[in-house]
């Protein structure tokens, strides 16, 4: 089915539709609705809110106002809600007229028809298969064939002169049953061959007048025919393109329209670990991230940064937006030997530990291009979501699970339609790394309190047990980032741990309204017999859920726990790694007292119980 | 899925479609019933009940049906096949 699988799905559609706002705010509202993944019977339902609610152009809109003349030979009307919606996703208006049933050359030609009185800003030609080749088999040679297509070339040619504006010629869909099979091209005269022919001579005539072409031949080539059209329909009700697929006719007319106005998006913003390579550089090292020959894993990476260089080639900015020490988040660019992307191809390059909304907001300032224009690529759902809600102008397309599909996903999505290209398209990097400009000092905006709290985050923690045992060995045998020890264990030396008298070893899991992210920390403290001291023998973190409180519930979790136990004081060991840099400071944070510090080699605090205030946090505590 | 499952999930498409959260239906209920329920949207109303239930329903099953208990046993039909 065709579907617009990239947008995320809405949240409570009801209450959507019933929105409150008015006037800006309102048109606001349905662009952000329009931005979800909605069905043709959902496009319908906004469309007639929009109608209502915007009889004319919303005050205060920036673009013009487009004006789209549909010049059709069959049934379109159903489509058109559709197209208004598609053009509202970008946040375009449409008035939309279509020409009377089978009356578009006519209308076209007499100046003083309703079509000429609309004055179109945008003339698409939706004229249909049957129409243009539908003569049965011997009726027409290949001379014929040409003569429609130049035929209409010369309408294209009047509706340019008339209107002086963009036009739009649907090629055709290849709804005919073939008569030879695979060598079908050697009956020139059949209809299915007659279409494929005539698709061609549209390109030719299109690249010769100027004219844009909305491609449906390559979309029934990629998604099927029959999702868009059906037979029984056509027979009913002269339907060409079938309802459930009018969500998609809009998209592609919108995109081409956009396009048309220079609203295509511009920049790629790329996350790296688990987007430009699997796995976590910070802790499996350059040696060990997942990228190359050798698995199908692998390889789906490469893949994937071979579409990304295919389109910086082509005029694509592309950014890097990642949550890392930026020393290692170059490594795999100086010195993995697979890497396809290069230094080079990055016109903007940030890798920090700040919010990835601020981040991009950075980036958009420093490439100098509206906000409107980058394109986010995280597989992370929680950056995805924080840079939708603080960013709703970014574009963030939902990736899928696998790999394999990243490239195929974000093209299916059309954010980078291009009419042409130009000789400067192909510099576009270069220029904007000439251009960096200073990075702003515009104060950090986003909302990360109100973001984390509308996540309703649970964190679920539980003693060591048989069950979780392999993954807790795990983390621990890789996690080096945030790992305030790194101390390695067997699986033997961790079951140990099970059921210990004077062990304490918890695990956290933690969900959220995205999904569940697995366990993601693990603490281990130790005593001596009933001593009313602990020292904590390893605090390690997924950095996936970095900034989001959890080592701070974690904390009160732990308080929590040794008060139980009879313990006042918590002792924490910081041991320095060459990449461990960022817990540095984890027990001050906490509120832990310095007890000793040996520069280069770690550093050693105290917390005594009865001092510690529990850490505010928008998590939830869960057992089990 | 019997009668009133189908029934009340079919009331949801078409109240979706039709753009009628309070409109009700019957067994008896016919198209022109319902003001908005034009031959645009019938269509509009069949596609939607075909990806909802994820069936295809032939030309001719469609002339044949008359009101919407006619067409809460055509579903119910389609949905039997689909298991069987």
């Amino acid at each position: 089915m065709l579907d617009l699988y990239w947008l995320p799905e809405p949240v409570d559609w009801k209450k959507l539709l019933a929105a409150p706002q008015q006037g800006a705010e309102l048109w606001s509202h349905l662009v952000g609705t329009a931005n979800t993944r909605l069905d043709f019977v959902r496009t319908n339902q906004l469309d007639n809110l929009l109608q209502r609610s915007f009889p004319n152009e919303p005050p205060g809109l920036t673009t013009r106002p487009i004006r789209l003349a549909i010049l059709a030979s069959s049934t379109v009307t159903h489509l058109l809600s559709g197209l208004r919606v598609a053009a509202l996703r970008r946040g375009l208006y449409v008035q939309t007229y279509v020409t009377g049933y089978g009356q578009y050359q006519q209308e076209l030609l007499d100046p003083s028809s309703s079509l000429h009185r609309f004055a179109p800003n945008v003339v698409l030609f939706a004229t249909d298969t049957r129409h243009l080749a539908g003569q049965a088999e011997g009726e027409v040679d290949s001379s014929g064939t040409e003569k429609v297509v130049s035929r209409l070339a010369d309408l294209w040619k009047t509706a340019k002169e008339a209107f002086a504006c963009q036009v739009v010629q649907q090629t055709l869909l290849p709804i005919f049953p073939a008569l030879l099979g695979s060598n079908e091209h050697r009956l020139g005269s059949s209809r299915a061959y007659r279409v494929a022919a005539m698709n061609t001579l549209l390109r030719k005539y299109a690249d010769l007048t100027g004219v844009d072409l909305l491609a449906l031949d390559a979309s029934a080539e990629r998604h099927g025919v029959d999702a868009w059209h059906d037979e029984g329909l056509w027979l009913k009700a002269k339907q060409e393109i079938h309802p459930a697929a009018a969500p998609m006719y809009g998209e592609l007319v919108a995109r081409l329209i956009a396009a048309q106005m220079g609203r295509s998006s511009k920049c790629l913003v790329l996350d790296l670990d688990n987007t430009l390579w699997g796995g976590v550089v910070g802790d499996d090292g350059v040696e060990g991230i997942v990228l190359g020959q050798g698995s199908a894993m692998g390889e789906a990476y490469l893949e994937f940064q071979r579409w990304v260089v295919d389109q910086s080639r082509r005029g694509v900015i592309l950014a890097v937006c990642s949550k890392n020490d930026e020393a290692n988040a170059l490594a795999p660019f100086e010195r993995h030997p697979e890497m396809v992307l290069s230094r080079s191809h990055i016109a903007a390059f940030v890798a920090n530990w700040d919010d990835k909304a601020a981040n991009v907001r950075k980036i958009a300032q420093r490439l100098n291009i509206g906000i409107d224009s980058c394109v986010f690529v995280d597989d992370n759902p929680f950056e995805r979501n924080i840079v939708r809600r603080e960013l709703p102008t970014v574009a963030v397309p939902e990736l899928p699970e696998d790999p394999a599909f990243y490239a195929r996903s974000i093209a299916d999505a059309g954010y980078f339609e291009a009419l042409s290209i130009t000789a400067e398209d192909a510099e576009r990097t270069q220029q904007y790394q000439a251009n960096l400009q200073r990075e702003s000092l515009q104060a950090n905006a986003t909302d990360l309190k109100g973001y984390l709290a509308s996540l309703k985050m649970e964190l679920w923690v539980k003693a060591f047990d048989q069950v979780d045992l392999k993954r807790v060995v795990q983390l621990i045998n890789k996690t080096n980032q945030f790992n305030l020890t790194t101390r390695r264990y067997t699986e033997e030396e961790v079951a140990a741990l099970i059921d210990a008298p004077d062990a304490i070893g918890l695990h956290f899991r933690l969900t959220d309204c995205l999904g569940d992210n697995g366990i993601i920390s693990i603490i281990i403290g130790r005593r001596n017999g009933k001593d009313t001291k602990m020292a904590i023998d390893t605090w390690l973190m997924s950095c996936r859920v970095l900034g989001r409180q959890v080592e701070n519930a974690c904390m009160n979790v732990l308080a929590e726990r040794a008060k139980h136990l009879g313990i006042t004081e918590i002792v924490g060991e910081y041991k320095a790694t060459a990449k461990n840099g960022m817990v540095k400071q984890h027990y001050e944070k906490l509120g832990f007292l310095p007890l000793s510090e040996d520069p280069g080699v770690g550093s050693v605090w105290r917390l005594e119980l009865a001092n510690y205030t529990p850490s505010e946090t928008f998590i939830t505590i869960r057992e089990g | 899925m019997d009668d009133s499952q189908v029934l009340t999930q079919l009331t949801e498409i078409i109240r979706d479609v039709l753009n009628n959260d309070t409109l009700t239906l019957t067994q008896e209920t016919v198209a022109a019933d319902v003001p908005e329920w034009d031959s645009f949207n019938h269509i509009n109303i069949v596609v939607a009940t075909e990806v909802k239930f994820g069936i295809k329903f032939k030309t001719a099953e469609l002339e044949q049906v008359r009101n919407v208990g006619e067409f809460v046993a055509l579903i119910e039909r389609k949905l039997d096949q689909k298991k069987g």
